[in-house]
């Protein structure tokens, strides 16, 4: 079976740094992917290069079987990849229901031929997907600077969802989020597999990741340094492979010992 | 999960409301008080004369109001407006020198300006929007570059030559009477010595009050004025959402550049001629007029009608303070302050002026 999104030997450079080394990956429909790795292991940077925020200085990305150049946060959205970032990307001056709708407004016309921001169907529909994540706002006419840091992160990942992604990222999804809303998200998730959408989530906690996912693939200092089924690792092992513990580097590294 | 909510009620949420509203407070304040004490302040010619002197603000203040919110600064508004007043009165008495008619000439004079003003601001978008240049020091070189163009363009002195029927139509209303004799719509009918002329809405308000009427809904209502608060708001945010923000950012600066050109032919108009530094002293006026007007320096907050409010308070101050006797350069003083003031609001109690809409 053909792969939702391929990426091969993916490769960014930030001056001397190179972020992500050579890094290939699959993500099949209905497949979640954890992505993992300790701080400034290169993940972030591996997603912003399939959601168009970098481009990549080496390498190449497939898309439904199809090279894809993603040179731009535009293009990735319309081949259906949405993003929601760890930095949640809300323009904090605009209401919920703006935000759901940036750079996708939908719009209606007056006078048959002034085209106006159509706001009441914004609202009813940004109503109708937070609604699905059960996540209470007071009202989606405020300003994204009164919602908490919960409520912030319920309408980012609203907005991910709401545009029918084939292939969804999820950078940390859950960490503004209570317990309970934690659950919700994670249900969501599974929810959203089961309707085919691949699935890419990178997070620190790795309870989330190991109850969603179906393959985690383990970044270490921008280089891909494991990748395993969920059914056949533990989080012992997978801590390890994250932080670099001996044993690891034996297998990865050998010609590190000297 | 937490709830927030502006407050409403209480002493807090006095001064929260209060602080929303103290523009058009201050407004209506500032008016009543010249009102009853300048004897011929609040008549039909003391608003008359108002309401001319109000487009050069107007308009650089609409040109800032779009650039402020995207998070910008235009410190170029002034002299491209000087800029377009000259090049608007040159070429107009050049087509004249032709042998084109008066009217035809001002009318492709006004058309061939209207293109070359938003040459500058196209210059400005691309260093800001595309070469990532600051725009305080795009803006303030194209102040340089345009004020050095318009004296080279006049050698220093004032542009001449400019025909008398660009004066009638800039000094003319909307609806102009003579008693008796004729009635005359926008331009300024000839009025013999001891006949009376009676004037409706001076074409001087009725110009860029109907480009801001435009402009308010373009800001509030469509997707590119959203596009606007987004890219203020937080700029990262609008490029992952996938929005154009260089091609948008280079927009806002030709608009603005058009804005003050607009700003430059109606000076032209108005005093038939054009001059390097018509548009000095209102650089500080517009900006002022959208800080107070309840923008944020910072970005992503204000709108028209708010700066139209600050303008108001501008304009009236200043009338006032020339009707009272006091010399205008006071008005500068007490401009100069007052944006400092509303810088320091914005800076340390944000919430007490930026409220939901």
């Amino acid at each position: 079976m053909g792969y939702l999104l391929e990426v091969k030997n993916l490769t960014k450079r930030f001056g001397g740094l190179v972020a992500v080394d050579n890094v290939s990956m699959e993500v099949k429909e209905g497949e979640v992917v954890g992505l993992l790795g300790d701080n400034g292991a290169g993940k972030s940077t591996l997603i912003k290069m399939i959601s168009g925020v970098y481009r990549p200085d080496g390498g190449k990305i497939f898309f439904e079987g199809k090279e894809v150049k993603i040179d731009s946060p535009i293009k990735a959205l319309s081949i259906a990849i949405e993003t929601l970032y760890q930095d949640l990307a809300l323009a904090e001056n605009l209401n919920v229901y703006s935000n759901i709708f940036l750079g996708r407004e939908k719009l209606r016309k007056v006078l048959k031929f002034i085209n106006v921001l159509d706001n009441n169907y914004m609202h009813e529909e940004s109503k109708k997907i937070l609604e699905r994540l059960e996540i209470e706002i007071p009202s989606l006419r405020n300003r994204i600077s009164m919602l908490s840091g919960g409520q912030r992160q319920a309408v980012a990942i609203s907005r991910s969802i709401y545009w029918n992604a084939k292939l969804l990222i999820m950078d940390e999804p859950t960490a503004a989020l209570g317990i309970t809303e934690q659950k919700k998200v994670l249900d969501l998730i599974n929810k959203l597999k089961s309707q085919g959408i691949g699935i890419i989530i990178i997070s620190h906690q790795l309870y989330d990741v190991f109850s969603v996912s179906d393959r985690l693939v383990i970044l270490r200092r921008g280089k891909k340094v494991g990748e395993r089924n969920i059914k056949e690792t533990n989080p012992d092992e997978i801590v390890s492979l994250i932080v670099g513990a001996e044993k690891v580097s034996e297998k990865i590294y050998p010609e590190d010992r000297n | 999960m937490e709830k927030m909510i502006i407050e409403k009620n209480g002493i807090r949420g006095f001064f929260m409301q209060l602080g929303n509203k103290w523009a058009i407070i201050f407004l209506l304040l500032e008016f009543t008080i010249f009102s009853f004490a300048i004897p011929g302040f609040f008549s039909f010619n003391g608003i008359q004369v108002l309401l001319i002197n109000s487009p050069f603000i107007l308009l650089l203040g609409l040109a800032e109001t779009f650039v402020i919110i995207s998070g910008g600064i235009d410190l170029s508004v002034g002299f491209i407006m000087g800029f377009a007043s000259v090049v608007s009165a040159k070429l107009i008495a050049v087509f004249v020198e032709l042998g084109i008619n008066d009217l035809f000439s001002i009318i492709i004079g006004i058309i061939a300006t209207l293109i070359i003003g938003t040459i500058p601001g196209l210059v400005n978008g691309i260093l800001i929007g595309r070469l990532k240049v600051p725009a305080f020091i795009a803006t303030f070189s194209m102040l340089g570059i345009t004020h050095g163009i318009s004296e080279l363009l006049i050698e220093g002195s004032y542009a001449k030559n400019v025909p008398p029927l660009a004066g009638a139509i800039g000094n003319g209303s909307l609806i102009n009477i003579v008693p008796g004799k004729t009635v005359s719509f926008f331009i300024s009918p000839a009025v013999q010595r001891g006949e009376q002329l009676i004037e409706i809405l001076p074409n001087m308000f009725v110009i860029p009050f109907i480009i801001i009427v435009v402009f308010a809904f373009i800001l509030k209502r469509t997707k590119f004025g959203k596009h606007t608060y987004a890219i203020g708001g937080n700029v990262d945010a609008a490029i992952k959402a996938g929005i154009n923000v260089k091609n948008h950012i280079t927009k806002i600066y030709m608009l603005s550049s058009l804005f003050s050109t607009i700003a430059g032919i109606l000076y032209m108009l108005r005093f038939v001629t054009g001059k390097a530094d018509a548009g000095l002293v209102f650089l500080l006026d517009a900006i002022v007029a959208v800080v107070i007007g309840g923008a944020s320096l910072y970005g992503g907050i204000g709108t028209v009608w708010k700066t139209l409010t600050g303008c108001f308070i501008i304009l009236v101050l200043e009338m006032g303070l020339r009707m009272f006797g006091v010399p205008t350069f006071y008005k500068l003083i007490v401009v100069g302050i007052i944006l400092i003031f509303a810088v320091l609001i914005d800076q340390f109690f944000p919430e007490l002026i930026h409220k939901e809409d």
